[in-house]
């Protein structure tokens, strides 16, 4: 299996350092060798301002992701990595710090960008090739280009013979390739995908995993997966960022050079990444359960990798 | 084919219970089906541009009601400002009956088509404007971010996802509405004018003739079926997908 960049992206962040470095480590030393990142955030914090109260979703939260890297984020729930993707996609603007996507800040949904959400994300009214081809048609193709466009992603996604069929008709599993194709259709070089696997039975989870893998070694793009699921984290992440609850930060980040290699799933090497990853995860909730800050607002982030 | 027999079942059980209800009460002001019915076919070379009349009034008036109130409403719906100074508005006039605003539309538009059509639009517009708006406010956030990370704007946000979203919810109120628009309808045609199925049945009633005015009655219910059938059809061919 031609795992695509694996070396390269393993060395370019390194144990500690790298694109995924939070505040406070030593990301700055590395900076030459580290390509401009697809997508960075910079000590960015996000408010919501509700109804006679604030809410602080995120705050300080500083990572990259570089050109055709594959991270994988997980935290306790509400600990805002929904957010987080909102705010990269460029649906909404932090409060305070920066976001950066293809160079630029980021202040409206970008054209090199695409976002697959958890549900919603296809529109009930709309056929296979239209929802597919809706960023096209949105972005200016006529409806026929935008459903020419589409084919060969839906084709190849297997979705070949239900391209005028509503997304009612499809299974959780085919819905969610959809929303690939749409996100494939664009060319986008940053994928972001908020928990879109998260309503699939196992076996459909798997194999939309699988999927997921296969097109981010073929296309090459960046892409961020938000995840409840730890096997799912160390399975699609080459790096696993672990955040603090509210106001989410990062918290921990985890180096997984072994993804994408044939086999990995049963691999000793993904138990022991999935064992390791537990265990982050369980002392976060138990620094906040001492009612501790959140380790990476602490010191610097434990980083290091799993293999 | 199931539909058409539904029908004929159903105008079958109701000749029943009007022939009964005609025997019982022995009134010459309700004539038994068999005296409307033949009164019916008898008179429809002169009902029918009666009945032209009223359905091109209905429908017209549906129309302009409904072209108006969808944009109005989606927009109010989908902005909080708009809405914070248009609800408020709307809140106080959609209780007031439209119907007592025909004198003024009889003096200001004639006693033509026009204070008609309008009544009937004045009445589709504000049930529409309320259902536009209530469906535009409950489309889920989710849906509109996914587009918009689509780089759409507001218009693509109307067009490709609140108004589909809000349509099954409009074809709703345009079905409520239209039973009000015909009822209204034939208040209007018998107050003023010499044409349309109200003034018919007005007309025949005040010249005692009742198996007339209950062939009026008869192509009143006609109309109204087709009405509601025309909309069944539209819902179903625009909103297909909710039949998977």
């Amino acid at each position: 299996m031609d795992v695509r960049g694996q070396h390269d992206i393993a060395a370019s962040a390194p144990a500690g350092t790298g694109a995924g470095a939070p505040v406070g480590a030593t990301a700055t030393t590395f900076a030459d060798a580290v390509p401009t990142p697809v997508l960075a955030f910079s000590d960015a914090s996000f408010v919501y301002a509700g109804v006679g109260r604030q809410v602080e979703a995120l705050s300080g939260l500083t990572f990259s992701v570089a050109p055709g890297e594959s991270v994988a984020v997980i935290g306790p729930s509400g600990c805002g990595k929904s957010t987080m993707l909102l705010l990269a996609a460029g649906l909404l603007r932090p409060t305070h710090g920066g976001v950066q996507a293809h160079g630029a800040e980021v202040s409206a949904p970008s054209l090199g960008t695409a976002l697959i959400l958890q549900e919603h994300g296809l529109l009930p009214w709309k056929t296979v090739e239209d929802n597919a081809g809706l960023g096209l048609l949105i972005r200016g193709a006529s409806r026929k280009h935008a459903r020419e466009q589409v084919r060969e992603a839906l084709v190849h996604l297997g979705l070949g013979d239900f391209v005028r069929a509503y997304p009612g008709e499809l299974s959780g599993g085919m819905r969610q390739r959809v929303g690939l194709a749409r996100a494939v259709a664009l060319n986008a070089g940053l994928l972001l995908m908020d928990e879109p696997l998260s309503a699939l039975d196992a076996l459909t989870r798997e194999d939309v995993q699988n999927t997921l893998l296969k097109l981010w070694i073929q296309r090459g793009h960046a892409q961020v997966l938000v995840t409840h699921s730890i096997e799912e984290a160390v399975f699609l992440g080459r790096r696993i960022i672990v955040m603090s609850a509210r106001p989410g930060s990062v918290c921990a980040v985890v180096e997984n050079p072994d993804m994408g290699e044939p086999g990995y799933r049963q691999s000793p090497t993904f138990f022991e990444a999935c064992g390791r990853l537990r265990v982050l995860l369980a002392a976060a909730r138990r620094h906040l359960a001492e009612g501790q800050q959140p380790a990476g607002s602490q010191q610097p982030a434990e980083q290091g990798a799993v293999s | 084919m199931r539909k058409v027999m539904g029908y004929i079942a159903g105008a079958l059980a109701l000749a029943a219970i009007w022939e009964l209800a005609a025997i019982a009460l022995g009134s010459p002001a309700l004539p038994r089906p068999s005296a409307a019915v033949p009164a019916f076919v008898r008179l429809l070379p002169g009902l029918w541009p009666h009945g032209l009349r009223s359905f091109a009034r209905v429908l017209v008036a549906m129309l302009i009601g409904t072209v108006l109130a969808v944009p109005l409403g989606l927009v109010v719906g989908r902005s909080a400002r708009i809405d914070a100074v248009l609800a408020p508005i709307i809140f106080i006039t959609y209780p007031i009956p439209k119907v007592v605003f025909l004198p003024i539309l009889l003096v200001l538009l004639g006693l033509g088509n026009a204070p008609k059509v309008a009544l009937i639009a004045l009445i589709v517009f504000f049930q529409v404007l309320v259902t536009a708006r209530d469906g535009a406010r409950a489309v889920p956030e989710g849906t509109v971010l996914s587009v918009r990370s689509l780089g759409a704007g507001r218009f693509d946000v109307m067009r490709h996802v609140v108004f589909p979203a809000a349509l099954p919810e409009l074809f709703t109120a345009l079905r409520i509405s239209s039973g009000t628009a015909v009822a209204v309808l034939f208040f209007a045609e018998s107050i003023a004018g010499t044409e349309g199925l109200g003034w018919f049945i007005v007309d025949a009633w005040g010249r005692i003739d009742y198996p007339s005015m209950f062939a009026g009655i008869i192509s009143m219910a006609l109309m109204g079926v087709v009405i509601y059938e025309g909309l069944d059809a539209l819902e179903a061919w625009l909103t297909r997908w909710r039949r998977v």
